[in-house]
């Protein structure tokens, strides 16, 4: 239920930018069903992810119609409703909770049955669920996307909402729609109108051509950031998604830059230091968090996001890095070899308080916070083996996610149930990207032109 | 790596040309292995180049290259007679200004990588200058797991992958 609440705040706030969260005049007069939706609240198809692993839920999601086809820059408004419904399956089936019904057993919807639904008809598909919703191109250039979920077998409508979006953003329009069904059907926060930052990997082995990239969570408007002139590695997106932090080899001076994505300017963090690289946002992102080796050895820093002198925060003569702060900011997990080996210890944020929580077998790296604060990711190296892993901030409850030869860089997706990582190929070395979930079983290879490394999953956007 | 971007758009623009001919030329261009490669490129920097200094300096030491363990930064005694043997000929070349490199191997995590890389390049430049190199000449450079020399995914590549590497700057 909370993260029911959580959901809908982020909704609201994208009502002040981009998309609309009042729903738009429903294609007909509203339907006798939207009363019912109060009463019919407690038999609604929910599913459940915490007490196990329940079976994918089946849901139909035809093409939208639309009153007018209309050109648009983004295609007519025919077209773009088959788009549509296709942004919206891909996202809810590489959620691994949701089955769409085959294209062969949907059928068209005409305009006016987009709040009528068929029910008898989609009953008949053994879908427990219906998305159906609408196009339309606006006086002004810009769409609406009215986005409408059913509830089968109840007969009664779950979501009705709308997004005003620029051609050019249509596919957030899916996204958002796929976003509000995911969190209404399983009670999770939304994570699908969201970016990814990685490198994008090219060449030989021995020379490996590396370039920083964004685009969204499904692979979709790809964008190269640098030209690969430079190594890069390591890239994080901003919680305020204005810039990225990310480590450079530019001019053999290696060290963390910050990329503005707005004004598209690239800065040294903090300039005539020592190697420093690992950067990572603050929640709030106010502070950088980063390691820095001087004289061969590596501890961790914070300095302000815009710059300053870097304070210290440990202090042992083993190797100190990989910082991720809690989500309310206030403790701060690392990895640091102080013991002999590779192991994750928490601190505060000021740096007191610093106890290690790994003790399984096997060395522990690159942990993450999870941003619903209750798990902590990781790669686990043993046995021949790198492996993503989570376990909580205490150190119990370790579970292994993946089983592969090369997998590394765990990062969460804003609901704190997908984690996002790259998967490198014996031999070769060439890394790909894939998704996991909480579960272990959904898991997902991400789209990339090139080779992938180092993903980072920005936050929901507004 | 900046060597290679030119001539590589070079091989580009010839081949465009021959697609855009219209006749088939008589004789065969020769075969891409014929053309000569380009010259090896000299460390792993993008501001290194090789001048007749570091080609001297290669041809007189023991090598310009020690190994370390898995996970280790310690230099061996292997390790410290390649590096007493780079010492006498910076000793006898006293303006000649040093990066040391430092290389891991695949099986360690990035960012670990690049600290430990730290460690190796370090230990080799603190031995150097307690064999009476100046630590002013000497900079260092993480490469982590980013620049491996050999390619597999075995024990012995990643044996020569776990490295620190000299190179003359001038």
């Amino acid at each position: 239920m909370k993260f029911r609440t959580l959901a809908l705040a982020t909704l609201c706030l994208a009502g002040t930018a981009h998309a609309q969260i009042t729903p738009p005049p429903p294609p007909i007069a509203n339907s006798p069903q939207a009363a019912a939706q109060a009463q019919a609240q407690d038999q609604q198809p929910v599913i459940d992810i915490v007490g196990g692993i329940s079976a994918p839920m089946p849901i139909a999601i035809p093409a939208m119609p639309t009153a007018a086809v209309v050109d648009t820059p983004a295609g007519s408004t025919d077209v773009l409703g088959q788009k549509l419904a296709d942004v919206i399956t891909n996202d809810l089936r590489g959620s691994g909770l949701f089955t769409p019904v085959p294209p062969a057993q949907l059928r068209t919807v005409a305009f006016p049955e987009v709040t009528a639904p068929a029910y008898d008809y989609w009953g008949g598909t053994g879908a427990q669920s219906l998305v159906q919703g609408y196009v339309r191109a606006n006086a002004d250039g810009s769409l609406t996307v009215g986005c409408y979920l059913y509830d089968v077998l109840a007969k009664v409508e779950l979501i009705r909402q709308g997004f005003v979006v620029s051609p050019a953003d249509w596919r957030r329009a899916g996204h958002k729609c796929a976003d509000a069904i995911y969190s209404r059907l399983t009670g999770e926060g939304p994570y699908f109108d969201t970016q990814v930052v990685y490198i994008a990997e090219s060449g030989p082995k021995n020379r490996r051509r590396k370039q920083l990239a964004i685009m969204d969570q499904d692979g979709a408007n790809h964008r190269f950031l640098t030209n690969g002139q430079s190594i890069t590695l390591t890239p994080r997106l901003s919680p305020k998604l204005n810039a990225i932090l990310y480590m450079s080899f530019e001019k053999d001076r290696p060290s963390i830059h910050v990329y503005d994505l707005n004004s598209r300017q690239d800065r040294t963090l903090v300039s005539n230091v020592a190697l420093n690289f690992a950067p990572h946002w603050s929640p709030d992102a106010r502070w950088v968090l980063f390691s820095m080796a001087i004289g061969g050895n590596t501890d961790i820093y914070r300095v302000p996001a815009s710059g300053g002198t870097p304070e210290r925060l440990t202090n042992s003569p083993g190797i100190d890095t990989g910082g991720s702060y809690s989500p309310d900011g206030s403790k701060i997990v690392f990895e640091s070899d102080r013991g002999g080996s590779q192991q994750l210890y928490v601190m505060n944020a000021d740096g007191s308080n610093q106890h290690r929580i790994s003790f399984g077998g096997g060395r522990y790296a690159a942990p993450a916070w999870s941003p619903r604060g209750d798990q902590i990711a990781f790669t686990r190296m043993g046995g021949g083996a790198f492996r993503i892993g989570v376990m909580n901030p205490s150190g119990g409850g370790e579970q292994l996610l993946t089983n592969s030869w090369g997998d590394e860089g765990p990062s969460w997706a804003p609901n704190g149930r997908v984690i996002i990582f790259f998967r490198s190929a014996q031999g070769s070395g060439r890394p790909d990207l894939w998704t996991v979930d909480l579960t272990g079983r959904a898991t997902r290879k991400v789209p990339t032109p090139l080779d992938g490394s180092d993903p980072n999953w920005g936050a929901v956007r507004p | 790596m900046t060597k290679l971007v030119p001539s590589l758009m070079l091989g580009v623009a010839l081949v465009a040309t021959a697609a855009c001919s219209k006749k088939p030329p008589k004789e065969l261009p020769p075969a891409p292995t014929e053309t000569p490669a380009p010259a090896q490129p000299y460390g792993n920097g993008e501001t290194t180049q090789a001048t007749p200094l570091s080609e001297q300096f290669r041809r007189d030491v023991t090598s310009d290259t020690i190994h370390f363990a898995l996970d280790q930064y310690d230099v061996d005694q292997e390790s410290r007679a390649i590096l007493d043997s780079q010492a006498k000929w910076l000793v006898a070349h006293p303006n000649v200004r040093i990066t040391v490199e430092g290389h891991c191997d695949e099986r360690g995590t990035r960012e670990y990588n690049l600290a430990l890389g730290d460690r190796r390049a370090n230990a080799a430049k603190n031995y150097l200058a307690a064999q009476g190199v100046s630590a002013d000449r000497i900079s260092t450079i993480s490469y982590g797991k980013e620049r491996p020399i050999a390619m597999g995914s075995d024990e012995a590549a990643w044996a020569q992958n776990r490295r620190a590497v000299t190179i003359v700057l001038n």
